[in-house]
């Protein structure tokens, strides 16, 4: 019988909190994680707005301190300091932090990033100019590495399973727990922690992004108002900054252990446009093909998806035709799905994004709510008849989820999630 | 307590994030400060930019102590 894979763990950092809690309650409140860029000097960039992660003094900011040793925190990327705590995060609340030598065998991390240490490599390279070869850190090349995430969390809980991490741009957090999923179905593993992080708010992340014509840059100074999926008005995506990490578990392995169950993995497609480097395939066909395939995999109908985390990143193109793919798929179902962007509130977290999201439709299926797509206030003529769930969150059945991501490159990520009872 | 010293000690703590008082002479930076061998040439480093002094890599590998680097440094800075 195949082994059926379960979820039993969540952490996060997000530009609305440091933890799931804070937030989920500041998604569904329909706060917006956006500000002017405060990392760096941004007065020169066309793109000077982001949504970073808070400071630990913020209302909802996020503490270094409490899962990552002062050493670590000197010596690596941000995004890796927000992998080890939102590993840490659903380590704790999967109530797995004292797993035995057996358990610890049979357990693994896939925690992946989109582009890696990006701040360090810029600022490093700067030294080398400045100083010569001899003043880099030597912590320069394990403190940037995208396998760095999962190779810390290994070592710091001893899981000696598969060790992985996924580089598939923005499609990374989706493709890291579809992935990690296959390995405990196949049985490599009973245990997976499985997500992504990114952390690319500095100055030649933000030029690369805004010379790719891939940022907002008319919202300077609105910057809560500038993510805003599917409104005529949007001109680029925000960039956000972050983690989400999950547990996944064998279902009878969690069973018998009496775990907490949120959700079941039941469905993941991938596929390549195979057509451009950035820009999606025109007819928005190998997205349709990952949803296809996820959804040919669940088992279930288009009539049983209630809700949908679109990849909707605010991008004049992407977020049309991935409607259109979706209406594809869902046809005559589409009337029954809440679709929303959360991007509208928290930017887009690349290789974080699919890991956040996901966790975000497992909360839905948690509290039978959906959160808002925020900035919808004047929708492309396109969306009439799909709930966008527009501005407010929203109470409804919420039983089976899918979650949309695509990456540069052309590579295209969809998972589908159930409630287990 | 020499300048040196004091100066020394508070890039180890800086560096190594230990209580200031575990900083003795007598200290091994692995044994008794949890430093591996790259934060030793991390640690090195900062004392080169600190001291304007050129600790060559057969030298660092000796100074294994907050005395060996203390000593080194007041033979060899300018």
């Amino acid at each position: 019988m195949m082994r059926r894979v379960v979820v039993t763990g969540l952490g996060l950092v997000t530009p609305l909190g440091g933890d799931v809690e804070t937030s989920w309650k500041n998604l569904l409140a329909s706060k917006s994680g956006a500000g002017p860029i405060t990392h760096f000097d941004a007065s020169d960039q066309k793109c000077r707005i982001a949504c970073e992660v808070k400071p630990a003094d913020h209302e909802y900011g996020f503490d270094p301190n409490k899962r990552v040793d002062f050493k670590t925190q000197r010596q690596v990327d941000p995004f890796i300091i927000f992998g080890i705590d939102a590993a840490g995060q659903a380590v704790e609340d999967a109530g797995l932090t004292d797993m035995d030598e057996a358990t610890r065998l049979r357990a693994g991390v896939s925690i992946g990033s989109g582009i890696g240490g990006l701040p360090g490599i810029e600022s490093e390279s700067l030294v080398l100019h400045e100083k010569g070869p001899g003043r880099v850190s030597p912590h320069f090349v394990h403190g940037r590495l995208i396998n760095l995430i999962s190779g810390q969390v290994s070592i710091k809980y001893g899981l000696m399973g598969p060790n992985h991490a996924v580089v598939t741009a923005c499609s990374t957090g989706a493709h890291s727990i579809g992935d990690a999923a296959r390995m405990i179905r196949d049985d490599d593993a009973d245990i997976m922690l499985a997500g992504g992080a990114e952390a690319t708010i500095c100055p030649i992340g933000i030029a690369g992004f805004a010379q790719a014509r891939a940022l907002s840059t008319n919202f300077n100074d609105r910057p809560e108002k500038a993510s805003r999926p599917y409104d005529k008005g949007r001109d680029g995506f925000v960039m956000g900054e972050g983690a989400g990490v999950v547990v996944l578990e064998e279902y009878e392995h969690a069973k018998a252990r009496g775990a907490k169950i949120y959700a079941e993995v039941v469905g993941y497609g991938l596929s390549g446009d195979a057509y451009h480097v950035t820009a999606p395939h025109p007819e928005g066909s190998g997205g349709y093909r990952a949803m296809e395939m996820a959804l040919r995999k669940s088992g279930l109908q288009p009539s049983d998806i209630d809700y949908i985390n679109a990849h909707g990143t605010s991008t004049p193109l992407g977020d049309e035709l991935e409607l259109g793919s979706v209406k594809r798929l869902l046809a005559n179902a589409i009337g029954n799905v809440s679709m929303s962007s959360t991007k509208s509130a928290i930017g887009h977290l690349l290789g974080g994004a699919g890991a956040v999201e996901s966790i975000f439709c497992i909360l839905a299926m948690r509290d039978q709510i959906v959160p808002p797509t925020l900035n919808l206030d004047d929708p492309e003529e396109s969306c009439a008849g799909v709930d966008l769930v527009p501005h407010k969150a929203k109470e409804r059945p919420v039983r089976a989820v899918l979650n949309n991501s695509f990456g540069f490159g052309g590579t295209n990520a969809s998972l589908i999630m159930k409630s287990v009872n | 307590m020499s300048e040196t010293a004091d100066r020394v000690k508070k890039i180890v703590v800086e560096h190594l994030g230990v209580e200031p008082d575990k900083v003795t002479e007598d200290a091994s930076f692995i044994d008794d400060l949890g430093a591996d061998s790259l934060d030793i040439v991390e640690l090195v480093m900062a004392f080169e930019e600190e001291f304007g002094v050129e600790i060559p890599d057969d030298a660092a590998e000796k100074i294994t102590t907050v005395r060996d680097a203390i000593e080194y440094i007041d033979q060899n800075k300018g």
